[in-house]
């Protein structure tokens, strides 16, 4: 059985179609990038797969069952960044991880907390608050959130944005190993992004008409 | 689940804490609001005392309908409420917990500061505790049911007249109930019955309230 399954989404944005007909699905220890130009539904795809938002027709299945069904096991086993930073100003960096960890009611120790940050390059940043912080260090935060989150589904909304070089490389550093685990990685991002081992991609097509035929073609492909 | 409520209540009363100036704005309103009526309309005793239970239940009114903003306005910029609706917990009891927030920072204070102002516009002394408890009563109930109306108008800019729209018609029988106790026991009367009616409306707002909001929070996130 799939891990997550995608059958015959259709989403509209104000009467606008993003996609129609879009079929595909991740098992255990799959990466897959959701590749699009800017407006080709690539947030909204990913809001439908989360449950934030409602698609105009078909189902996405967490291992077998409908999503509404299995909400609460989704939601205990997958973890979503967008594209906002969810970092408050006037929490210290140790307290914004933890009130995000706190939602999905995992506690974790401040050794825990002082290792991830290490990890992502933060070490001795616990103290800080949020409002100290450049935009590369706040989605810093969200990577140590997601590595202390223990969830078997990323879905990560342009993890890359805003971080430099060495931060590139963490990101892919952390999807191999969280492949290598048998988890599994759904992403968007513009910029390129070179895993071992390769990964899947779902091509969305443009809102115009005459790019529907590629994006049904690429997305039957995968069905 | 009860732990994930402990934790974002406390996580709430912390931001608060930490910028003071608006945890004062409410109070700050009430108490100007309130001393603002003897200059401007009469200061002799029995007019202020004819006027008194109107004027501290309007201004505590207006002062929570101000602070409505705050209860989801910055979860929602910032990201943090999209997290919230992705937490395995019940999402109705999140709300409780950041409504309960709410109301501790500026319902609880309002009750606290309203027998003074009670005895600036001179209310005999034996009608203030009809005057805290019919805060006490009310003030929860103000912020319950604003949530229902902050959770449909967040991601509208500007929706402040909306939310008035939308939760002032609500908000009417707990004024003229609120201010009625208080009017009737400064003529020396029972109060049961009021107070019985306040109490009525929050176990009623308690128990649907934050499942009313739950739901708004999801349409908005939908969008």
């Amino acid at each position: 059985m799939p891990l997550l399954e995608v059958k015959s989404l259709e989403c509209r944005r104000d009467d606008r179609l993003l996609f129609e007909d879009l079929c595909f699905s991740l098992s255990d220890g799959e990466v897959l990038q959701i590749e699009g130009a800017n407006g080709s539904g690539k947030t909204s795809l990913l809001r439908i797969l989360c449950g934030l938002r409602q698609a105009e027709s078909g189902d996405v299945c967490w291992q077998g069952q409908r999503l509404q069904e299995a909400r609460e096991d989704y939601y205990a086993r997958m973890v979503y960044i967008g594209h906002l930073p969810c970092i408050k100003g006037d929490l210290s960096v140790a307290e914004n991880i933890r009130a995000l960890l706190d939602t999905r009611s995992q506690a974790v120790s401040v050794d825990v907390i002082e290792q991830s940050l290490a990890r992502v390059g933060l070490n001795g940043f616990d103290d800080v608050p949020g409002k100290a912080l450049s935009s590369g260090q706040r989605r810093r935060i969200l990577l140590a959130f997601i590595l202390l989150a223990k969830a078997k589904l990323w879905i990560l909304d342009e993890p890359l944005t805003a971080l430099d070089v060495s931060g590139v490389a963490l990101v892919e550093a952390m999807i191999l190993q969280h492949r290598a685990t048998g988890g599994s990685v759904i992403f968007t991002t513009h910029h390129g992004m070179a895993l071992d081992g390769g990964m899947r991609s779902v091509a969305l097509g443009g809102a115009s008409a005459h790019k529907q035929t590629s994006q049904t073609r690429s997305t039957t492909e995968l069905c | 689940m009860l732990t994930a409520f402990y934790h974002l209540l406390l996580r709430d009363l912390r931001l608060a804490l930490r910028s003071p100036h608006e945890l004062a704005n409410p109070l700050i309103f009430f108490v100007l609001v309130v001393s603002l009526f003897p200059l401007a309309v009469s200061p002799t005793p029995d007019a202020l005392r004819q006027m008194a239970p109107g004027v501290i239940w309007v201004s505590a009114l207006l002062s929570v309908l101000l602070s409505l903003d705050r209860l989801f306005k910055q979860d929602y910029e910032d990201g943090s409420l999209d997290q919230l609706m992705l937490s395995p917990n019940p999402l109705m009891i999140l709300v409780l917990a950041k409504v309960f927030a709410h109301w501790l920072l500026t319902g609880l204070p309002l009750v606290l500061i309203a027998p003074l102002l009670g005895l600036f516009m001179s209310v005999p002394n034996h009608a203030l505790p009809a005057l805290i408890f019919s805060l006490l009563l009310g003030t929860p109930v103000l912020s319950l049911i604003g949530a229902i109306g902050v959770s449909l108008t967040v991601a509208v800019n500007r929706g402040g007249v909306l939310l008035s729209l939308i939760v002032l018609p609500l908000y009417i029988p707990i004024l003229i109930f609120g201010a009625n106790a208080v009017d009737v026991a400064m003529d020396g009367m029972r109060v049961s019955g009021q107070l019985l009616f306040l109490g009525a409306v929050l176990a009623l707002a308690l128990s649907l309230a934050p499942l009313a909001t739950a739901v708004a929070l999801r349409i908005t996130a939908a969008r």
